[in-house]
């Protein structure tokens, strides 16, 4: 049996939302200390750094001397990318116990990286040139496809952000918690039909941290927190851009990733009391139940609809409110991993009663990467 | 002028062939010499097999609409286009790319998946752009 690896220290910046008094690095190491202190370690305990951007100015601000860096950066997703690089290292022995943090001011962009795209890059010669405005015209044109193959109808997508609307109406950190009806989310602005302005995601301030580090050490340092097991792991890629998507109705990533940390965390899909889906618009959890494995194609929509992923549905979806009313920085990921940990320690603001098992499917750019954790709450 | 301000595509020497071929009002991808089967954006080997031996064909500019968003907040440059439709199509020859849809008022009902298409070109500074407009329409 491999190593058992743990997270063993989660948290999340102090505020989320609209922060103009934080930078983006302000945010990244307010975060990393956060997880530190909940995982009752210090700085000295640390000897690897992940991050999207510097490993580097991380690991030099916080006076970290790394002995295994990561800067994968492949959109939200790269925090999953990061705690299974992680768990692969620490098992290797390049490193043993890894600080993984993400701060963004997607916002109100303060000492953030400029993330223009040249005139002569794919994207500036193939899809820029159409007036594409960022996600909210890229990521959803997918959506029609779907609708056209499986059926589902525009009150089924418009039922997501019902549901996890609900979600966060539990949740005093979420930032929209008034509850809405079908009818709330068709009266709102029109983005990118067909996407109503509830059906896309928010854009706030924030981050969080994570301390990966094998059992043995855990145990050993004293850590403050009950652990969170790392039992498998996934990740793959589609298409850079998303008009070179292999089938608008079902993501490769999602399903490569997916298999793979089912197949490694050696369980079945009646095992999971808990998942945590990427959603950066509302077609996004519907495409990942159903890559997944979950629900075979075409039946999310109902399936959401029905309530069966809201407060007292058989399987609890993105219990944080998600990207849609609880926040999103720009790179999600980071996000949806803590309130899993949130719900396998027991403490979340929406606690899943005896959520042992949780899956968090990450998703970077336009259905670019992906990738899958499968957590426990024990050794699996 | 609002329509300078619109992105122009700057080619590099693996487009340039596309490129060109827009400017001479042609369509053209690249097809595989080992297995046939073409492929889009451009690229230095066949993504299906493999192979480095990929030629530059001209395409029928027959499409079909794959999926689209009829976006309502502007990028810079199209503030005055009202709400246009960025799509996917596909071609007939089985690769797609992004397009903007024209010649058609752009309204749900008016743009049906699957429909048929065929290219025209808009001149946008030194470049030329493979638009999509409904089969007839131009007529």
């Amino acid at each position: 049996m491999k190593d058992a690896v743990v997270i063993a220290g989660a948290a999340e910046s102090d505020e989320l939302g609209k922060l103009p008094h934080l930078s983006t690095l302000q945010l990244q190491l307010g975060s990393a200390r956060n997880a530190m202190a909940d995982a009752g370690l210090t700085k000295d305990d640390i000897d690897g750094v992940a991050c999207v951007g510097s490993p580097i100015q991380i690991a030099h601000s916080l006076g970290i001397t790394p002995a295994w860096l990561d800067g994968t950066g492949v959109g939200g997703s790269s925090f999953l990318f990061h705690v299974r690089h992680a768990t692969a290292a620490i098992r290797a022995g390049l490193c043993h116990t890894v600080l993984i943090t993400h701060g963004e001011s997607g916002r109100s962009r303060v000492g953030a990286a400029r993330m223009a795209m040249g005139p002569d890059s794919v994207l500036g010669q193939f899809e820029l040139p159409y007036g594409v405005l960022g996600p909210t015209t890229t990521f959803t044109i997918p959506a029609l496809r779907y609708m056209k193959e499986t059926g589902l109808t525009h009150e089924q997508l418009a039922e997501v952000a019902v549901a996890q609307r609900r979600w966060a109406n539990l949740n005093p950190r979420a930032a929209m918690r008034d509850l809405i009806t079908v009818d709330d989310v068709f009266a709102s602005r029109m983005v990118a039909y067909p996407f109503h302005l509830l059906e896309c995601c928010l854009v706030t301030d924030g981050g969080g941290a994570l301390i990966v580090t094998s059992e043995d050490r855990a145990r050993a340092l004293g850590t403050a927190k009950p652990l969170v097991h790392v039992l498998g792991t996934g990740e793959s890629a589609d298409a850079p851009i998303i008009s070179q998507m292999e089938d608008f109705t079902s993501s490769k990533g999602f399903r490569l990733s997916s298999a793979a940390a089912f197949a490694e965390a050696g369980i079945s899909h009646d095992d999971v009391d808990h998942v945590m889906i990427y959603d950066a618009f509302a077609h996004v959890p519907i495409y990942g139940l159903e890559d997944m494995g979950f629900l075979k194609r075409g039946e999310a929509g109902a399936f959401i609809a029905e309530g069966h992923t809201s407060p007292g549905g058989r399987l609890p979806l993105n219990t944080n409110g998600g990207g849609l009313s609880y926040t999103h920085t720009g790179m999600y990921g980071m996000f949806a991993i803590q309130e899993a940990v949130r719900q396998l320690r027991g403490e979340a603001a929406a606690q899943v009663p005896g959520a042992e098992i949780s899956v968090v499917l990450g998703n970077g750019g336009m259905f670019a990467s992906a990738a899958t954790l499968v957590l426990a709450g024990h050794r699996g | 002028m609002t329509a300078s301000r619109k992105p122009v595509p700057k080619p590099t020497p693996d487009t340039q062939p596309f490129w060109d071929g827009t400017a001479a009002g042609e369509l053209r991808v690249q097809r595989c010499a080992a297995c046939s089967r073409h492929c889009f954006y451009p690229r230095p080997s066949c993504p299906a097999c493999g192979s480095g031996e990929l030629e530059w064909i001209t395409a029928s500019g027959r499409a079909t609409l794959y999926s689209y968003v009829i976006n309502h907040r502007p990028a810079p440059g199209f503030e005055d286009d009202g709400p246009y439709a960025i799509a996917v199509v596909e071609l007939e020859e089985g690769v797609r790319m992004m397009t903007n849809i024209v010649g058609v008022e752009i309204t749900p009902e008016n743009l049906e998946l699957d429909m048929p298409l065929q290219v025209v070109f808009e001149k946008r500074g030194d470049m030329h752009l493979p638009l999509f407009e409904p089969t007839g329409a131009g007529l």
